[in-house]
Protein backbone atom coordinates (compact mmCIF):
# COMPACT_ATOMS: atom_id res chain seq x y z
CA UNK A 1 0.00 0.00 0.00
CA UNK A 2 2.75 2.62 1.08
CA UNK A 3 4.93 1.13 -1.85
CA UNK A 4 2.18 1.26 -4.22
CA UNK A 5 2.17 5.18 -3.23
CA UNK A 6 5.71 5.84 -3.63
CA UNK A 7 5.68 3.84 -6.89
CA UNK A 8 2.75 5.73 -8.06
CA UNK A 9 4.49 9.07 -7.15
CA UNK A 10 8.11 8.42 -8.74
CA UNK A 11 6.60 7.48 -11.78
CA UNK A 12 4.29 10.88 -11.86
CA UNK A 13 6.97 12.64 -11.26
CA UNK A 14 9.01 10.91 -14.08
CA UNK A 15 6.35 11.60 -16.45
CA UNK A 16 6.26 15.28 -15.38
CA UNK A 17 10.05 15.46 -16.60
CA UNK A 18 10.94 15.83 -19.94
CA UNK A 19 13.96 13.56 -19.52
CA UNK A 20 11.56 10.73 -19.10
CA UNK A 21 9.68 11.65 -22.33
CA UNK A 22 12.56 12.55 -24.30
CA UNK A 23 14.06 9.50 -23.62
CA UNK A 24 11.33 7.55 -24.79
CA UNK A 25 11.75 9.29 -27.87
CA UNK A 26 15.12 8.50 -28.42
CA UNK A 27 15.16 5.22 -27.83
CA UNK A 28 11.83 4.88 -30.00
CA UNK A 29 13.25 6.33 -32.84
CA UNK A 30 16.59 4.69 -32.74
CA UNK A 31 14.30 1.52 -32.40
CA UNK A 32 12.87 2.48 -35.74
CA UNK A 33 16.06 3.34 -37.53
CA UNK A 34 17.27 -0.39 -36.56
CA UNK A 35 14.34 -1.78 -37.32
CA UNK A 36 14.12 -0.59 -40.37
CA UNK A 37 17.15 -1.37 -41.87
CA UNK A 38 17.16 -5.00 -40.66
CA UNK A 39 14.05 -5.28 -41.98
CA UNK A 40 15.39 -4.12 -45.03
CA UNK A 41 18.13 -6.39 -45.14
CA UNK A 42 15.58 -9.47 -44.82
CA UNK A 43 13.29 -8.52 -47.48
CA UNK A 44 16.46 -8.51 -49.77
CA UNK A 45 17.28 -12.09 -49.03
CA UNK A 46 13.95 -13.26 -48.36
CA UNK A 47 13.91 -15.05 -51.53
CA UNK A 48 16.87 -16.90 -50.96
CA UNK A 49 15.64 -18.02 -47.94
CA UNK A 50 12.24 -19.41 -49.14
CA UNK A 51 14.36 -21.92 -50.77
CA UNK A 52 15.94 -23.02 -47.39
CA UNK A 53 14.78 -25.98 -45.49
CA UNK A 54 14.39 -24.99 -41.83
CA UNK A 55 15.03 -21.38 -42.81
CA UNK A 56 15.31 -18.51 -39.57
CA UNK A 57 12.45 -16.54 -40.13
CA UNK A 58 11.74 -13.00 -39.63
CA UNK A 59 11.68 -13.01 -35.73
CA UNK A 60 14.99 -14.58 -35.86
CA UNK A 61 16.33 -12.45 -38.18
CA UNK A 62 14.95 -8.92 -37.54
CA UNK A 63 13.40 -9.04 -34.12
CA UNK A 64 16.06 -10.43 -31.94
CA UNK A 65 19.26 -8.79 -33.58
CA UNK A 66 17.29 -5.36 -33.07
CA UNK A 67 16.32 -6.34 -29.60
CA UNK A 68 20.09 -7.28 -28.93
CA UNK A 69 21.21 -3.42 -30.04
CA UNK A 70 18.46 -2.15 -27.79
CA UNK A 71 20.16 -3.50 -24.71
CA UNK A 72 23.47 -1.44 -25.41
CA UNK A 73 21.08 1.68 -25.54
CA UNK A 74 19.60 0.54 -22.51
CA UNK A 75 22.82 -0.08 -20.81
CA UNK A 76 22.92 4.07 -21.96
CA UNK A 77 19.99 5.48 -20.97
CA UNK A 78 19.08 4.01 -17.61
CA UNK A 79 21.34 5.73 -15.85
CA UNK A 80 19.87 8.39 -17.01
CA UNK A 81 16.53 7.45 -15.15
CA UNK A 82 17.79 6.26 -12.24
CA UNK A 83 20.62 8.94 -11.59
CA UNK A 84 18.08 11.36 -10.09
CA UNK A 85 15.94 8.77 -7.63
CA UNK A 86 17.26 9.10 -4.31
CA UNK A 87 20.56 11.94 -5.45
CA UNK A 88 17.79 14.45 -6.09
CA UNK A 89 15.43 14.17 -3.12
CA UNK A 90 19.00 14.63 -0.83
CA UNK A 91 19.91 17.18 -2.79
CA UNK A 92 16.43 19.26 -2.79
CA UNK A 93 16.27 18.03 1.31
CA UNK A 94 12.94 16.38 0.43
CA UNK A 95 14.29 13.23 1.58
CA UNK A 96 13.33 14.08 5.09
CA UNK A 97 9.51 14.04 4.45
CA UNK A 98 10.28 10.40 3.91
CA UNK A 99 12.12 9.82 6.51
CA UNK A 100 10.05 11.51 8.94
CA UNK A 101 6.64 9.64 7.79
CA UNK A 102 5.95 6.20 9.04
CA UNK A 103 7.27 4.74 6.26
CA UNK A 104 10.30 1.56 6.61
CA UNK A 105 13.62 2.03 4.48
CA UNK A 106 12.57 -1.22 2.80
CA UNK A 107 9.35 0.89 1.65
CA UNK A 108 11.35 3.65 0.39
CA UNK A 109 13.56 1.91 -1.77
CA UNK A 110 10.98 -0.30 -3.08
CA UNK A 111 8.77 2.34 -3.60
CA UNK A 112 10.79 3.87 -5.79
CA UNK A 113 11.91 0.91 -8.05
CA UNK A 114 8.52 0.14 -8.58
CA UNK A 115 7.99 3.21 -9.56
CA UNK A 116 10.89 3.10 -11.93
CA UNK A 117 10.18 -0.32 -13.34
CA UNK A 118 6.38 1.22 -14.17
CA UNK A 119 8.50 3.51 -16.25
CA UNK A 120 10.81 0.59 -17.82
CA UNK A 121 7.49 -1.29 -18.74
CA UNK A 122 6.06 1.84 -20.63
CA UNK A 123 9.75 1.69 -22.21
CA UNK A 124 9.46 -1.97 -23.51
CA UNK A 125 5.76 -2.81 -24.31
CA UNK A 126 6.37 0.45 -26.69
CA UNK A 127 9.20 -1.74 -27.70
CA UNK A 128 6.61 -4.36 -28.59
CA UNK A 129 4.42 -2.55 -30.63
CA UNK A 130 6.74 -2.40 -33.94
CA UNK A 131 7.12 -6.47 -34.44
CA UNK A 132 3.66 -6.89 -33.80
CA UNK A 133 3.15 -4.55 -36.79
CA UNK A 134 4.66 -7.22 -39.09
CA UNK A 135 1.76 -9.88 -38.02
CA UNK A 136 -0.26 -8.43 -40.85
CA UNK A 137 1.96 -9.74 -43.62
CA UNK A 138 3.19 -12.54 -42.13
CA UNK A 139 3.55 -14.93 -38.76
CA UNK A 140 5.70 -14.20 -35.53
CA UNK A 141 7.27 -16.48 -33.60
CA UNK A 142 5.63 -15.34 -30.11
CA UNK A 143 7.94 -17.89 -27.55
CA UNK A 144 10.81 -16.43 -29.23
CA UNK A 145 9.57 -13.11 -29.36
CA UNK A 146 8.40 -13.44 -25.54
CA UNK A 147 11.46 -14.82 -24.14
CA UNK A 148 13.62 -11.98 -25.77
CA UNK A 149 11.48 -9.50 -24.48
CA UNK A 150 11.79 -11.10 -21.09
CA UNK A 151 15.63 -10.54 -21.33
CA UNK A 152 15.00 -6.92 -21.98
CA UNK A 153 13.11 -6.47 -18.72
CA UNK A 154 15.03 -8.97 -16.98
CA UNK A 155 18.13 -6.87 -17.73
CA UNK A 156 16.73 -3.14 -17.54
CA UNK A 157 15.38 -4.47 -14.03
CA UNK A 158 18.87 -5.10 -13.54
CA UNK A 159 19.96 -2.06 -14.45
CA UNK A 160 17.68 -0.23 -12.76
CA UNK A 161 18.71 -1.36 -9.26
CA UNK A 162 22.53 -0.82 -9.50
CA UNK A 163 21.09 2.76 -10.77
CA UNK A 164 19.47 3.08 -7.62
CA UNK A 165 22.50 1.94 -5.39
CA UNK A 166 24.59 4.37 -7.00
CA UNK A 167 21.53 7.41 -6.91
CA UNK A 168 21.79 6.15 -2.97
CA UNK A 169 25.04 7.11 -2.74
CA UNK A 170 25.81 10.55 -3.81
CA UNK A 171 23.33 13.91 -3.79
CA UNK A 172 24.82 14.90 -7.34
CA UNK A 173 22.49 13.20 -10.00
CA UNK A 174 25.47 13.11 -12.82
CA UNK A 175 27.78 11.81 -10.81
CA UNK A 176 25.32 8.76 -10.14
CA UNK A 177 24.63 8.46 -13.84
CA UNK A 178 28.16 8.16 -14.88
CA UNK A 179 29.49 5.25 -11.56
CA UNK A 180 26.02 2.93 -12.70
CA UNK A 181 27.01 3.60 -16.01
CA UNK A 182 30.61 2.83 -15.71
CA UNK A 183 29.51 -0.40 -13.27
CA UNK A 184 26.93 -1.72 -16.07
CA UNK A 185 29.53 -1.27 -18.79
CA UNK A 186 32.26 -3.40 -16.63
CA UNK A 187 29.91 -5.77 -15.70
CA UNK A 188 28.45 -5.84 -19.25
CA UNK A 189 32.44 -6.17 -20.44
CA UNK A 190 33.62 -9.31 -17.93
CA UNK A 191 31.77 -11.32 -20.60
CA UNK A 192 34.56 -9.76 -23.19
CA UNK A 193 37.81 -10.75 -20.56
CA UNK A 194 36.50 -14.21 -20.39
CA UNK A 195 36.26 -14.66 -23.79
CA UNK A 196 40.11 -13.74 -24.25
CA UNK A 197 41.23 -15.67 -21.73
CA UNK A 198 40.47 -19.02 -22.77
CA UNK A 199 38.42 -21.54 -21.55
CA UNK A 200 40.73 -22.96 -18.94
CA UNK A 201 37.84 -22.69 -16.63
CA UNK A 202 39.82 -20.23 -14.18
CA UNK A 203 37.39 -17.34 -16.40
CA UNK A 204 34.29 -19.17 -16.09
CA UNK A 205 33.72 -17.04 -12.93
CA UNK A 206 33.84 -13.67 -14.75
CA UNK A 207 32.07 -15.09 -17.57
CA UNK A 208 29.26 -16.23 -14.89
CA UNK A 209 28.94 -12.58 -13.37
CA UNK A 210 28.89 -10.91 -16.83
CA UNK A 211 25.01 -9.32 -17.34
CA UNK A 212 26.15 -10.00 -20.74
CA UNK A 213 26.54 -13.96 -20.32
CA UNK A 214 22.70 -14.63 -19.25
CA UNK A 215 21.17 -12.01 -21.45
CA UNK A 216 22.46 -14.13 -24.65
CA UNK A 217 21.01 -17.30 -23.45
CA UNK A 218 17.51 -15.26 -22.98
CA UNK A 219 17.46 -13.59 -25.90
CA UNK A 220 18.23 -16.96 -28.35
CA UNK A 221 15.05 -18.33 -26.84
CA UNK A 222 16.37 -20.70 -23.91
CA UNK A 223 14.53 -19.78 -20.60
CA UNK A 224 16.71 -21.05 -18.25
CA UNK A 225 15.76 -20.76 -14.44
CA UNK A 226 19.68 -19.87 -13.18
CA UNK A 227 19.51 -17.26 -15.77
CA UNK A 228 16.09 -15.54 -14.62
CA UNK A 229 17.58 -16.64 -10.92
CA UNK A 230 20.76 -14.67 -11.88
CA UNK A 231 19.10 -11.33 -12.47
CA UNK A 232 16.29 -11.46 -9.34
CA UNK A 233 19.82 -12.12 -7.44
CA UNK A 234 21.22 -9.20 -8.98
CA UNK A 235 18.45 -6.69 -8.27
CA UNK A 236 17.95 -8.02 -4.83
CA UNK A 237 21.48 -7.78 -3.89
CA UNK A 238 21.56 -3.97 -4.76
CA UNK A 239 18.09 -3.24 -3.81
CA UNK A 240 19.23 -4.54 0.08
CA UNK A 241 22.46 -2.37 -0.47
CA UNK A 242 20.76 0.92 -0.91
CA UNK A 243 18.29 0.12 2.11
CA UNK A 244 21.52 -0.47 4.05
CA UNK A 245 22.97 2.26 2.51
CA UNK A 246 19.65 4.75 3.24
CA UNK A 247 19.67 3.17 6.89
CA UNK A 248 23.30 3.87 7.46
CA UNK A 249 23.06 7.29 6.77
CA UNK A 250 20.40 7.83 9.80
CA UNK A 251 23.64 6.24 12.05
CA UNK A 252 26.60 6.89 10.42
CA UNK A 253 28.98 8.97 12.94
CA UNK B 1 0.00 8.11 30.53
CA UNK B 2 1.83 11.43 30.91
CA UNK B 3 0.37 14.61 29.12
CA UNK B 4 4.01 14.93 28.16
CA UNK B 5 3.70 14.86 24.48
CA UNK B 6 7.22 14.78 23.64
CA UNK B 7 10.35 13.34 25.79
CA UNK B 8 13.74 13.35 24.51
CA UNK B 9 16.29 11.37 27.69
CA UNK B 10 20.15 12.20 27.71
CA UNK B 11 20.21 12.85 23.89
CA UNK B 12 23.87 12.75 22.68
CA UNK B 13 24.85 12.92 19.11
CA UNK B 14 28.63 12.96 17.85
CA UNK B 15 29.96 12.88 14.53
CA UNK B 16 33.59 11.54 14.15
CA UNK B 17 35.30 13.62 16.91
CA UNK B 18 32.94 17.14 17.08
CA UNK B 19 29.95 16.24 19.77
CA UNK B 20 27.20 18.33 17.82
CA UNK B 21 24.90 17.89 20.69
CA UNK B 22 25.62 16.27 24.25
CA UNK B 23 23.42 14.88 26.76
CA UNK B 24 20.41 17.51 26.73
CA UNK B 25 17.21 16.24 28.09
CA UNK B 26 13.01 17.91 27.98
CA UNK B 27 10.01 17.38 27.27
CA UNK B 28 6.85 18.88 25.47
CA UNK B 29 3.40 19.18 27.28
CA UNK B 30 0.09 18.86 24.93
CA UNK B 31 -0.42 22.68 24.44
CA UNK B 32 2.74 23.83 24.82
CA UNK B 33 5.11 25.83 22.37
CA UNK B 34 8.43 25.07 23.06
CA UNK B 35 11.08 27.55 21.38
CA UNK B 36 14.32 26.10 20.64
CA UNK B 37 17.08 29.21 20.66
CA UNK B 38 20.44 29.01 19.56
CA UNK B 39 23.19 30.20 17.53
CA UNK B 40 24.28 29.16 14.53
CA UNK B 41 26.06 25.53 14.89
CA UNK B 42 24.24 25.18 18.27
CA UNK B 43 22.78 22.00 17.96
CA UNK B 44 19.78 23.50 16.84
CA UNK B 45 19.02 21.41 13.51
CA UNK B 46 20.83 18.06 14.51
CA UNK B 47 18.43 18.08 17.42
CA UNK B 48 15.44 18.30 15.01
CA UNK B 49 16.69 15.89 12.97
CA UNK B 50 16.57 13.47 15.93
CA UNK B 51 13.31 14.40 16.89
CA UNK B 52 12.09 13.79 13.75
CA UNK B 53 13.87 10.38 13.00
CA UNK B 54 15.77 11.65 10.19
CA UNK B 55 19.20 11.42 12.13
CA UNK B 56 19.46 8.55 14.77
CA UNK B 57 21.36 10.26 17.94
CA UNK B 58 24.29 8.24 19.18
CA UNK B 59 23.16 7.93 22.85
CA UNK B 60 19.98 8.86 24.33
CA UNK B 61 16.09 7.99 24.15
CA UNK B 62 12.92 9.72 22.12
CA UNK B 63 9.50 9.15 23.02
CA UNK B 64 6.78 10.50 21.26
CA UNK B 65 3.24 10.25 22.49
CA UNK B 66 4.57 7.40 24.67
CA UNK B 67 6.24 5.77 21.80
CA UNK B 68 9.96 5.10 21.47
CA UNK B 69 11.28 6.83 17.91
CA UNK B 70 14.01 3.86 17.97
CA UNK B 71 12.13 0.65 19.07
CA UNK B 72 8.40 1.87 17.21
CA UNK B 73 9.25 3.87 14.47
CA UNK B 74 6.14 2.99 12.82
CA UNK B 75 3.93 4.70 15.63
CA UNK B 76 6.56 7.05 16.73
CA UNK B 77 6.37 8.75 12.90
CA UNK B 78 2.61 8.56 12.31
CA UNK B 79 2.21 10.76 15.77
CA UNK B 80 4.69 12.92 14.42
CA UNK B 81 4.66 16.09 11.91
CA UNK B 82 8.26 17.65 10.72
CA UNK B 83 9.28 20.64 8.66
CA UNK B 84 12.61 20.84 8.33
CA UNK B 85 14.49 24.14 7.55
CA UNK B 86 13.82 23.65 3.45
CA UNK B 87 10.73 22.73 2.93
CA UNK B 88 10.63 19.12 1.64
CA UNK B 89 8.86 19.69 -1.69
CA UNK B 90 8.48 18.19 -4.88
CA UNK B 91 8.26 21.13 -7.22
CA UNK B 92 7.09 19.14 -10.06
CA UNK B 93 3.56 18.27 -8.44
CA UNK B 94 0.99 20.95 -8.02
CA UNK B 95 0.08 21.58 -4.08
CA UNK B 96 -3.04 18.85 -4.32
CA UNK B 97 -1.30 16.44 -5.26
CA UNK B 98 1.57 17.11 -3.15
CA UNK B 99 -0.63 17.08 0.14
CA UNK B 100 -2.63 13.70 -1.05
CA UNK B 101 0.63 12.19 -1.21
CA UNK B 102 2.02 13.33 2.09
CA UNK B 103 -1.61 12.60 3.55
CA UNK B 104 -1.70 8.40 1.93
CA UNK B 105 2.65 7.75 3.08
CA UNK B 106 1.13 9.17 6.84
CA UNK B 107 -1.09 6.51 6.92
CA UNK B 108 -4.94 8.49 6.79
CA UNK B 109 -7.32 6.36 6.08
CA UNK B 110 -8.95 6.51 2.78
CA UNK B 111 -11.97 7.83 3.24
CA UNK B 112 -10.76 10.58 5.64
CA UNK B 113 -7.89 12.06 3.34
CA UNK B 114 -10.38 14.82 1.81
CA UNK B 115 -11.09 15.97 4.75
CA UNK B 116 -7.93 15.90 6.27
CA UNK B 117 -6.53 17.96 3.24
CA UNK B 118 -9.53 20.67 3.43
CA UNK B 119 -8.63 21.09 7.66
CA UNK B 120 -5.04 21.83 6.11
CA UNK B 121 -5.40 23.96 3.29
CA UNK B 122 -7.97 26.17 5.47
CA UNK B 123 -5.37 26.58 8.73
CA UNK B 124 -2.90 27.12 5.79
CA UNK B 125 -4.78 29.38 3.78
CA UNK B 126 -4.21 27.56 0.52
CA UNK B 127 -7.53 27.15 -1.22
CA UNK B 128 -6.62 30.05 -3.54
CA UNK B 129 -3.46 28.09 -5.13
CA UNK B 130 -4.69 24.37 -4.54
CA UNK B 131 -3.88 23.63 -8.57
CA UNK B 132 -0.60 25.44 -9.48
CA UNK B 133 2.75 23.89 -9.06
CA UNK B 134 4.80 24.19 -5.98
CA UNK B 135 7.59 25.06 -8.46
CA UNK B 136 5.83 28.00 -9.19
CA UNK B 137 4.56 29.24 -5.58
CA UNK B 138 6.46 32.21 -3.74
CA UNK B 139 8.58 31.16 -0.83
CA UNK B 140 5.88 32.45 1.74
CA UNK B 141 3.02 30.01 0.11
CA UNK B 142 5.82 26.91 -0.28
CA UNK B 143 6.37 27.47 3.10
CA UNK B 144 2.93 27.46 4.25
CA UNK B 145 2.77 24.09 1.90
CA UNK B 146 5.24 22.76 3.98
CA UNK B 147 3.47 23.33 7.34
CA UNK B 148 0.49 21.62 5.96
CA UNK B 149 2.26 18.69 4.97
CA UNK B 150 3.47 18.61 9.09
CA UNK B 151 -0.17 18.71 10.26
CA UNK B 152 -2.36 17.37 7.81
CA UNK B 153 -2.08 13.72 10.28
CA UNK B 154 -2.78 15.93 13.29
CA UNK B 155 0.02 14.17 14.37
CA UNK B 156 0.37 15.01 18.35
CA UNK B 157 3.57 16.80 18.26
CA UNK B 158 4.82 18.93 15.36
CA UNK B 159 8.41 19.94 14.78
CA UNK B 160 9.09 23.40 12.65
CA UNK B 161 12.61 24.14 12.12
CA UNK B 162 12.78 27.96 11.34
CA UNK B 163 9.50 28.34 10.00
CA UNK B 164 9.68 32.14 8.76
CA UNK B 165 12.86 32.03 7.32
CA UNK B 166 12.62 34.52 4.03
CA UNK B 167 8.87 35.68 4.40
CA UNK B 168 7.92 39.23 4.46
CA UNK B 169 6.65 40.90 8.01
CA UNK B 170 2.85 39.81 6.91
CA UNK B 171 3.43 36.21 6.40
CA UNK B 172 5.53 36.27 9.44
CA UNK B 173 2.51 37.73 11.18
CA UNK B 174 0.38 35.07 9.59
CA UNK B 175 2.40 31.82 10.57
CA UNK B 176 2.79 32.96 13.68
CA UNK B 177 -0.39 33.12 14.55
CA UNK B 178 -0.72 29.58 13.37
CA UNK B 179 1.66 27.93 15.29
CA UNK B 180 -0.10 29.54 18.33
CA UNK B 181 -3.73 28.14 17.15
CA UNK B 182 -1.67 24.76 16.35
CA UNK B 183 0.07 25.05 19.89
CA UNK B 184 -3.37 24.86 21.46
CA UNK B 185 -4.09 20.89 20.66
CA UNK B 186 -0.78 19.88 20.19
CA UNK B 187 2.79 20.10 21.73
CA UNK B 188 4.92 22.04 19.29
CA UNK B 189 8.65 22.59 19.03
CA UNK B 190 9.63 25.85 17.35
CA UNK B 191 13.50 26.09 16.69
CA UNK B 192 14.53 30.11 15.51
CA UNK B 193 17.20 32.43 16.29
CA UNK B 194 14.92 35.23 16.38
CA UNK B 195 13.74 36.38 19.71
CA UNK B 196 10.82 38.02 19.34
CA UNK B 197 9.33 35.12 17.03
CA UNK B 198 9.85 32.83 20.09
CA UNK B 199 8.39 35.94 22.79
CA UNK B 200 5.38 35.86 20.38
CA UNK B 201 4.50 32.25 20.24
CA UNK B 202 6.23 30.20 22.53
CA UNK B 203 5.39 29.60 26.52
CA UNK B 204 8.31 27.54 26.85
CA UNK B 205 11.93 28.77 25.86
CA UNK B 206 15.32 26.59 26.23
CA UNK B 207 18.46 27.58 24.85
CA UNK B 208 21.03 25.20 23.48
CA UNK B 209 25.31 26.57 22.77
CA UNK B 210 27.57 24.43 21.58
CA UNK B 211 25.36 21.07 21.87
CA UNK B 212 24.45 22.07 25.43
CA UNK B 213 21.00 23.32 27.06
CA UNK B 214 22.24 26.26 28.66
CA UNK B 215 18.63 27.43 29.74
CA UNK B 216 14.89 26.46 30.10
CA UNK B 217 12.64 28.32 31.49
CA UNK B 218 9.00 30.00 30.64
CA UNK B 219 9.00 32.81 28.74
CA UNK B 220 8.11 35.17 31.57
CA UNK B 221 11.65 33.63 32.77
CA UNK B 222 13.50 34.73 29.46
CA UNK B 223 11.72 38.41 29.68
CA UNK B 224 13.27 38.77 33.40
CA UNK B 225 16.42 37.63 31.90
CA UNK B 226 16.63 40.14 28.98
CA UNK B 227 15.86 42.93 31.78
CA UNK B 228 18.91 44.92 31.77
CA UNK B 229 18.07 47.50 34.49
CA UNK B 230 18.95 50.33 32.17
CA UNK B 231 17.21 52.88 30.86
CA UNK B 232 17.48 55.10 27.53
CA UNK B 233 16.69 58.61 28.37
CA UNK B 234 16.79 61.44 25.45
CA UNK B 235 16.10 65.17 26.34
CA UNK B 236 15.88 68.27 24.10
CA UNK B 237 17.87 70.34 26.53
CA UNK B 238 20.24 68.08 28.86
CA UNK B 239 21.10 68.52 31.99
CA UNK B 240 24.95 67.60 33.20
CA UNK B 241 25.42 64.09 33.69
CA UNK B 242 26.24 64.62 37.47
CA UNK B 243 22.27 65.81 37.94
CA UNK B 244 21.10 61.99 36.29
CA UNK B 245 23.85 60.44 38.62
CA UNK B 246 21.94 62.37 41.78
CA UNK B 247 19.20 60.27 41.47
CA UNK B 248 18.00 57.93 43.68
CA UNK B 249 18.85 54.32 42.49
CA UNK B 250 21.24 55.21 39.84
CA UNK B 251 24.55 53.20 39.77
CA UNK B 252 25.87 55.15 36.79
CA UNK B 253 25.23 56.89 33.77
CA UNK B 254 26.66 57.46 30.11
CA UNK B 255 26.67 59.99 27.53
CA UNK B 256 25.56 58.59 24.69
CA UNK B 257 25.51 62.42 23.07
CA UNK B 258 22.84 64.26 21.26
CA UNK B 259 21.27 64.94 24.91
CA UNK B 260 20.46 60.79 24.89
CA UNK B 261 22.04 58.79 27.80
CA UNK B 262 22.14 55.50 29.03
CA UNK B 263 20.96 55.02 33.09
CA UNK B 264 21.98 52.09 34.98
CA UNK B 265 20.35 50.93 38.17
CA UNK B 266 20.35 48.61 40.96
CA UNK B 267 17.86 46.03 40.71
CA UNK B 268 14.50 46.70 41.38
CA UNK B 269 14.97 50.28 41.79
CA UNK B 270 13.98 52.01 38.39
CA UNK B 271 14.78 55.62 38.87
CA UNK B 272 11.72 56.40 35.88
CA UNK B 273 9.22 57.88 37.45
CA UNK B 274 11.74 60.20 39.69
CA UNK B 275 13.38 61.27 36.18
CA UNK B 276 10.06 62.17 34.92
CA UNK B 277 9.27 64.49 37.53
CA UNK B 278 12.62 66.05 37.90
CA UNK B 279 12.71 66.50 33.95
CA UNK B 280 9.57 68.51 34.38
CA UNK B 281 10.56 70.71 37.34
CA UNK B 282 13.52 71.75 35.77
CA UNK B 283 12.61 71.60 32.24
CA UNK B 284 15.03 69.13 30.22
CA UNK B 285 12.25 68.37 27.94
CA UNK B 286 12.64 64.57 27.98
CA UNK B 287 11.20 63.11 24.75
CA UNK B 288 12.01 59.40 25.06
CA UNK B 289 12.52 57.02 27.74
CA UNK B 290 12.34 53.42 27.98
CA UNK B 291 13.70 50.10 29.73
CA UNK B 292 16.19 49.03 27.44
CA UNK B 293 16.12 44.87 26.58
CA UNK B 294 19.34 42.76 26.17
CA UNK B 295 19.88 40.77 22.91
CA UNK B 296 19.67 37.43 22.08
CA UNK B 297 23.12 37.83 21.34
CA UNK B 298 23.59 40.03 24.97
CA UNK B 299 21.80 36.49 26.88
CA UNK B 300 23.49 34.26 24.71
CA UNK B 301 27.09 35.58 26.14
CA UNK B 302 25.57 35.83 29.57
CA UNK B 303 24.59 32.89 29.93
CA UNK B 304 27.14 30.84 27.91
CA UNK B 305 29.70 32.15 30.29
CA UNK B 306 27.20 30.54 33.77
CA UNK B 307 27.88 27.29 34.44
CA UNK B 308 25.12 24.68 32.34
CA UNK B 309 21.78 25.02 33.76
CA UNK B 310 20.68 21.57 34.61
CA UNK B 311 16.94 20.42 33.82
CA UNK B 312 14.63 20.88 36.39
CA UNK B 313 12.31 17.67 35.88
Amino acid sequence: MNIFTLASRELRSLFLSPLAWSILAVVQFLYAYLFMGRLEGFLQIQARLSLMEKAPDVTELVIIPVFANIATILLLVIPLLTMRLISEERRSRSLSLLLSAPLSMSEIILGKYLGLLGFILCLLLLLLLTPLSLLGSGSLDFGLLFSAWLALLLLAAAFAAAGLFMSSLTQYPTLAAITSFGLLLLLWLFNMAANNVGDDGSTSVLAYLSLLTHYENLIRGVINSADILYYLLFITGFLVLSIRRLDGERLQA
Amino acid sequence: MSEYLLQATQLSRRFNHHTAVDNISFQVQRGQVMGFLGPNGAGKSTTMNMLSGNLAPSQGQITIAGYDLLDEPRLAKATLGYLAENPPLYRELTVYEYLQFCARINQIPRTKIASAMQMAMDRCGLHSVTHRLIGNLSKGYQQRVGIAQAIIHLPAVVILDEPTVGLDPIQIREIRSLIRELGQDHAVILSTHILPEVQATCDQVQIINQGKLVFRDSIQGLEHRLQHNSLYVAFHQPPALDALQDLAGVESCESLGNGQFRVHYKEATSPAEQLVARSVAQNWRLYELRPEQASLEDVFMDLTHNEVVESET
